[in-house]
């Protein structure tokens, strides 16, 4: 008869665990002794084994959902790639008479994604530039400062701007945010800007780049914000004291105790919402103008890569115009599954030894 | 003297790394206001605007041509719920058992690593992307568009999600549980189902509402698969409404009347999603396994 250790993994954490305490304390969470016995003691063989293989198969269709989408993409947009292989991202056909380039005309079959892969680029950067010094502020605001009994519903505002649709996000950008921006910033930028030519005047819509940024960095302030404060509340405390008791301000204990230590999820949180604002549709279709042209102003119509897509897919005229739209989603899952995975990547390097959290 | 102005230098550093405290502390709490003032002004829109337009009619008439006036999104509210139907079909019991092997069997193992962070990834694929996926998956040798091909496309979203949530409410049941159901003999299935997926129930529970309150707000994937409708739609084989999609085309569209019922659609689109959201939160911030652990 085997001995039967009960192993009571009661810890008490300190409030400062490292990395290493909290491991061991979660290998303190393994199955004990009395588990293993009693898991092979059964004789229920097969229809545990049966169980295990069929949620193991569940978990198994994440692989098979990611392979599916791939193989579908990769097999109907061979039109394309093989029409314009590489090039569909990088050249424009320019056309004999003008002299002018022409990017995308379905009518005629000339395709190329190229100021669609600009106008993704370009607003996604412009959308970091404005939300991650206040998803910072935010965070900063949220883990250090903040009264206690604000946190809570501060937290939950900020989250609930994630849940909103982003079909909401682009009805208020359409009826408020672009009158707003038309009537009272675009003419100040154009004012003070103008000399550069990149706020030229030339556009009385209020669509484009402008707008489509500013709505894109309210939809991924969240998620920049959510997951920086993550990271931030994984930073043991021995570190905030220690910089305390140096005699460090409060700013001075945020900048070198918190803010240096999380930097590696700081930029995985940033990236993950780069990935999020490249794929970001709804919103950005509604409000960016829509046109495949390349400008240099910033207040000037464009176009992205899921917006032409969701603008054109469905009343694709023929094949070719079908599979250059697919295989723009293509160039798109590729980029997001790199992003996305570089950026979780890194916040898991750093809260890796934190327990789990409940969002 | 030497030592007077060291004192004073020492004096004014203090001060100016006081001030620049101050001034860090000040940016924090301006750009915290200035992110909680978009949110503000969306729900005073959406209040203000929508509730001017929301009647009955509203739920139970149909869409009527441009220059008739009212008209509702009866036939967009069916068929929002009928595609969250089949994509919960899909989605929960294939993310809930994915979940129950992350963290019952899978537990610290290479392969369900590589799972997590699949999901994980899978997670930030944009919705366009399952939208095309399901395109050629179902539309293309179909010929048609589709009510079943966009449950799918929502289902294919919902399953990354609920697969995580479903393996950290169950990672927080203790494992003296478990063990109390093995000792009385129980089988390991049945342990599993009926004692460890039970007591987390309430949490799996609520991240399922997280993810179906996701897709419920999604259009992207429906442009090509459900494409919407005017008309009432029965039957999973023909293109259905959707509220996200009625209220795109209403809000691109030139008329006064439809810009209206957008914002109704709007108004009742967030009000569905903020009651989930917050019942999640809620049932959470109260310590779901309470009783358990």
């Amino acid at each position: 008869m085997p001995e039967i250790h009960i192993a009571h993994p009661q810890f008490q954490p300190e409030p400062s665990v490292t990395a290493e305490q909290r491991q061991a304390a979660s290998a303190a969470q393994e199955p004990s002794e009395v588990r293993r016995f009693l898991l092979s003691r059964g004789n229920s063989a097969l229809a545990d084994r049966s169980f295990q293989i069929l949620m193991t198969l569940c978990a198994l269709s994440i692989f098979g959902i990611v392979a599916l989408i791939a193989i579908e993409l990769i097999g109907n947009s061979r039109l394309a790639w093989h029409s314009f292989g590489l090039q569909f991202f990088f050249k424009a056909y320019i056309d004999p008479y003008t002299g002018l380039p022409t990017y995308w005309d379905p009518v005629n079959g000339h395709f190329s994604a190229l100021p669609f892969v600009y106008g993704t680029l370009l607003s996604s950067l412009m959308a970091l530039m404005l939300a991650v010094p206040l998803a910072l502020g935010v965070a900063v605001f949220l883990t250090e400062m903040c009264p206690n009994f604000l946190r809570g519903p501060l937290a939950f505002l900020t989250e609930l701007l994630a849940a909103i649709p982003s079909i909401i996000y682009g009805l208020w950008a359409i009826f408020v945010l672009v009158p707003l921006l038309r009537e009272h910033v675009n003419p100040w930028l154009i004012k003070i800007f103008g000399w550069s030519g990149l706020f030229s005047d030339d556009n009385p819509t209020g669509l484009g780049f402008v707008s489509a940024s500013v709505i894109l960095a309210i939809m991924i302030l969240p998620i920049i914000s959510s997951l920086t404060r993550e990271v931030m509340i994984a930073v043991p405390h021995s570190q905030r004291e220690a910089v305390l008791a140096l005699g460090a301000t409060r700013w001075e204990m945020i900048r070198m105790g918190v803010l240096r230590n999380a930097r590696i999820g700081i930029v995985g949180a940033i990236i993950l919402g780069l990935g999020r604002a490249l794929g970001e549709t709804m919103a950005v279709t509604m409000v960016i103008g829509n046109s495949p042209e390349i400008h240099r102003s910033l207040l000037a119509n464009g176009s992205s890569m899921a917006a032409v897509i969701a603008n054109e897919f469905a009343e694709a005229t023929n094949d070719l115009h079908r599979s250059a739209l697919i295989e723009i989603g293509l160039a798109l899952f590729i980029v997001t599954i790199i992003v996305n995975a570089l950026a979780r990547l890194l916040v898991w390097a750093v809260t890796r030894g934190a327990p789990a959290r409940v969002n | 003297m030497e030592a007077a102005s060291t004192g004073t230098k020492f004096q004014l550093r203090a001060r100016i790394r006081g001030l620049i405290d101050s001034g860090a502390t000040i940016l924090a709490v301006l750009s915290t206001l200035l992110v909680i003032l978009p949110l503000v002004a969306i729900f005073i829109y959406l209040l203000l605007k929508g509730a001017s337009s929301l009647n009955l009619d509203f739920f139970i008439r149909t869409p009527k041509p441009v220059g008739e006036a009212g008209g509702g999104m009866a036939n967009a509210i069916v068929g929002s719920a009928t595609l969250l139907a089949v994509a919960s079909i899909l989605g929960v019991p294939m993310g809930i058992f994915g979940g129950v092997y992350l963290a019952e069997f899978g537990r610290g193992t290479k392969l369900a690593n590589a799972i997590r962070f699949t999901a994980d990834v899978l997670n930030g694929v944009p919705s366009i992307v399952m939208g095309i996926a399901a395109y050629s998956l179902i539309v293309l040798p179909q010929g048609h568009f589709s009510a079943f091909a966009g449950g799918v496309a929502l289902g294919i979203m919902m399953i990354p999600t609920i697969c995580r949530t479903t393996e950290e409410m169950l990672l927080m049941v203790p494992h003296v549980v478990r063990e109390a159901a093995l000792g009385l003999g129980v089988p390991n299935w049945r342990s599993v189902l009926s004692i460890t997926v039970k007591t987390a129930s309430p949490g799996i529970i609520t991240g399922c509402m997280l993810a179906f309150a996701r897709v419920a707000g999604e259009t992207a994937p429906l442009l090509f698969t459900a494409l919407g409708n005017n008309f009432w739609s029965t039957t999973l084989n023909e293109p259905i409404a959707a509220l996200p999609l009625q209220i795109y085309v209403y809000a691109i569209s030139p008329y006064d009347d439809w810009h209206r019922l957008a914002w109704a659609g709007a108004l009742v689109l967030i009000v569905l999603i903020v009651l989930a959201v917050s019942l999640v939160r809620y049932v959470t911030s109260r310590g779901v396994l309470k009783g358990a652990s």
